[in-house]
């Protein structure tokens, strides 16, 4: 199940209508991944700043596509009982929630794998772009490499 | 009509998020596409320049610069994505 939306959600919530439709799972895992309210990649000769907001944007229609399919695959890999994804977008602050990605299994392995395997998809697979705004200034963030090399380690299992 | 849509940075550089375009005779591929947008539009070459890389998704699914194009196709450019 898949959802984009502005609005917060909550992990307790989530969780439990997560557990009551994975029925037999031995094993739930959830990962929430948050707003810093600091970069550590600054624009080229500047400090990094404090970013006051973050906007994400995405492509309505094929960004629910990708979702869908990095989930279609995540349980064509690993034999999942139930997941979630959950992802923001407009404006967002400092400790914010982003993304919720859970994920139920008979067994822990086959969820902490899946779990990671749709957040690296998700990095830089799914039409999602974040923009930082800080009082002076707003810069779309770059896409770093380290995201691209987290998905080939599954390209080839 | 091709419906074409800009994304992030690329949005802000054109300042347009969308346009429909009659698809010329010559226009047979994404490249042509590209090529049809530069030669219509000098905005476009501070969107495709080589030091930025943009992505071009048909009907919602990325292509490469080969894909065809078709009329009544949805097509998107955006930057690099950074969801998660």
């Amino acid at each position: 199940m898949i959802s984009i939306q502005n609005q917060d959600f909550s992990i307790a919530d989530e969780y439990a209508a997560l557990r009551h439709r994975a029925g037999d799972a031995g094993a739930i895992v959830t990962f929430t991944g948050l707003v810093r309210e600091v970069y550590d990649v600054p624009a080229e000769g500047s400090e990094s700043a404090a970013v006051s907001s973050l906007f994400l944007e995405h492509y309505p229609g094929m960004t629910e596509k990708c979702l869908q399919e990095i989930q279609q695959q995540a349980e064509a890999k690993w034999p999942l009982l139930a997941t979630r994804i959950i992802h923001r977008v407009g404006e967002l602050h400092g400790k914010d929630q982003i993304v919720l990605v859970a994920t139920a299994s008979a067994h822990r392995l086959a969820a902490f794998e899946a779990a990671e395997f749709i957040m690296d998809y998700l990095k830089s697979k799914a039409p999602f772009w974040k923009q930082q705004k800080t009082a002076t200034s707003s810069v779309w963030v770059e896409s770093r490499d380290s995201d691209k090399a987290a998905i080939e380690r599954w390209q080839d299992s | 009509m091709l419906r074409i849509q800009y994304f992030a940075s690329i949005r802000e550089t054109l300042g347009r998020s969308d346009e429909e375009l009659e698809l010329p005779a010559q226009v047979g591929s994404v490249q042509d596409l590209i090529d049809h947008l530069l030669g219509v539009n000098p905005s476009f070459q501070r969107v495709f320049s080589a030091q930025n890389m943009v992505l071009t998704a048909v009907n919602q699914t990325v292509v490469d610069l080969d894909h065809p194009i078709s009329e009544n196709d949805e097509v998107a450019f955006f930057p690099p994505m950074t969801g998660g």
